[in-house]
């Protein structure tokens, strides 16, 4: 109760216009935040005041518009870089997104990885984390690897210690993981990682919205995320990369703004942060995305933690009530995903009758089917909650899902 | 009776119900009491993969109509599959590559037959014109 004023959740509510809107008769109750995020209309102004009023080409125009666009998609960079506390502001490209910056890393180290190289990556990944690696894998003849996981969801660190070895070349792993909830030991498998000389990429999407990584202290090489899942519009993520990394990997795409001098027999990069960024980008989308981080920040991270934390126990309490109810993932620090499904109900059938009732969950794989397939189930239920989430909507939520099961068993 | 003759008795059932969930709760024991498919027919080649539900087809002809049995493991999935085998099946090739799925909108359950909705109905209505098709060239 406590936590919730300090948060003042009725006034955050007010930001989320879509929050007042209903579905099938009813209030919504978004419980869908791991797939996407709502947009406070502090986020949403900021992208209609670029469309009205200075929307241009950055980078090569000498007008006032295209220079007032250059500055403020700069400014956004230098938001996302202090964010994240990295060392420079060219050590954070602006990508549609976190598959597309892994797709950047993948794509990159196929010039740098030879055959019998190993690449290690987590049982808990997201389909983007997977297929990108095995495409590197068969382009360079490089072995992927699996660090196991128990059936808690936490990852098997012995195992991964193992399986580290000289020819361990990159580890992927997620920082939390979006089908359980599970946060990830990135700091020791860093660690691990760089003593036998290994990179390390952290997929951010599912951390970033709940806790602010500080990339340097964790001296990781690489760390992704999207702006949809903290609070910013679809389409534009970023990428981290240590300076030497960024300078190491070749461009990913070519094209426009990437490039220094061209001529038909040669063309010369430009620097950083520009080498990976051709064409004309998502201005709007990286201007807003640093209003999005400026709306989170002025919450507070350690706030809507706590916040979030305690909708997850309350919510973890109510929903082990339900006979027959079964909660996959329950590692000891996890953030506010709840998977689970009740007796033999297939989740699809829970989620179209929730959703008569207002209520947004996602159900089916959430594009882990690793995950699925270890404990041979089709899917989940996943409620999962950001801090505009109240308790209040978890009851009517557990009285919902009740009814639900009512009517299927 | 036609097509639209069974559509016509299924909108003049649903007209009875007052909200969705008396129109969910007739689907959902529509759902559990039909045994629409025969276990040996629930074959890896007959599945239609609708990413969260799967669905089951499957067709035969007797004399010049088709019969379609199917299944899904999701029980409203199922519940709208009853629906449909109900309107199509027994029914001329022709006659079923000439009906239309309109009655599930009238009957409120529209949004399952959506094409972005992922639990494969609209596969299994693709694929029971698919098998309208093949039967029609059989029999021409």
């Amino acid at each position: 109760m406590e936590l919730e004023l300090m948060l003042d959740v009725k006034k955050i509510r007010k930001d989320f216009p879509i929050l007042n809107r209903t579905v099938n008769g009813k209030p919504l109750i978004y419980f869908d935040n791991a797939a996407t995020s709502q947009t406070p209309k502090q986020v949403i102004d900021v992208i209609v005041d670029y469309y009205s009023n200075y929307n241009a080409n950055i980078h090569r125009g000498v007008h006032t518009l295209s220079q007032e666009a250059t500055d403020a998609y700069e400014q956004a960079r230098i938001k996302i870089q202090k964010h994240f506390n990295a060392k420079h502001p060219y050590e954070i490209i602006y990508t549609a997104g976190t598959t597309d910056s892994i797709n950047l890393v993948a794509s990159g180290f196929s010039s740098l990885l030879k055959k019998g190289d190993e690449i290690l990556v987590s049982a808990l990944e997201h389909h983007s984390n997977i297929v990108p690696w095995q495409m590197l894998s068969e382009r360079t003849g490089a072995i992927l690897k699996v660090i196991p996981m128990n059936e808690d969801g936490d990852l098997i660190l012995s195992e991964f210690d193992d399986l580290l070895n000289n020819k361990t070349k990159l580890v992927f792993v997620n920082h939390i993981s979006n089908a359980l909830g599970t946060i990830n030991p990135i700091e020791y498998m860093i660690e691990k990682a760089h003593a036998i000389g290994a990179a390390v990429l952290v997929d951010g999407a599912q951390s970033c919205p709940h806790l602010k990584p500080d990339v340097q202290a964790l001296d990781v090489d690489f760390y992704v995320c999207s702006a949809h899942k903290i609070c910013g519009p679809t389409g534009v993520g970023m990428l981290y990369g240590k300076e030497e990394w960024l300078n190491k990997l070749p461009p990913y795409q070519g094209g426009g703004e990437m490039i220094a001098e061209v001529t038909f027999e040669k063309t010369t990069y430009a620097g950083l942060p520009h080498k990976y960024e051709a064409g004309t980008p998502n201005v709007s989308g990286g201007i807003a995305f640093g209003a999005a981080l400026d709306y989170m920040n002025s919450i507070g991270f350690d706030a809507i933690a706590k916040y979030e934390h305690e909708l997850l126990e309350y919510a973890t309490e109510q929903l082990k009530q339900i006979e027959g109810l079964k909660i996959y993932g329950t590692a000891k620090e996890k953030t506010s995903v709840i998977s689970f499904n009740v007796s033999s109900i297939h989740p699809y059938d829970i989620g179209t009758i929730l959703d008569k009732m207002g209520i947004a969950v996602r159900t089916g794989h959430h594009c882990a089917q690793p995950i699925m397939d270890f404990y041979k189930i089709p899917g989940t239920i996943r409620a999962s909650f950001m801090f505009y989430n109240t308790k209040e909507e978890i009851d009517t939520f557990i009285t919902a899902l009740k009814k639900a099961v009512m009517m299927l068993s | 009776m036609t097509i639209e003759e069974v559509q016509n008795e299924i909108i003049e059932e649903f007209a009875m119900f007052e909200d969705w969930e008396e129109r969910y709760q007739y689907m959902i024991d529509l759902g559990k009491s039909l045994p629409i498919i025969e276990e040996q027919y629930k074959t890896e080649d007959n599945i239609i993969k609708g990413c969260q539900s799967k669905v089951w087809v499957h067709a035969n002809l007797q004399e010049d109509k088709i019969n379609f049995t199917a299944d899904s493991d999701a029980i409203i999935t199922k519940g709208i599959i009853a629906i449909l085998i109900r309107a199509f099946s027994n029914q001329h090739p022709k006659a079923i590559l000439d009906a239309n799925t309109e009655f599930i909108d009238k009957i409120g359950l529209k949004e399952h037959l959506s094409p972005t909705r992922a639990n494969g109905l609209v596969s299994m209505i693709k694929q029971l014109k698919l098998y309208a098709i093949a039967y029609q060239t059989q029999l021409n």
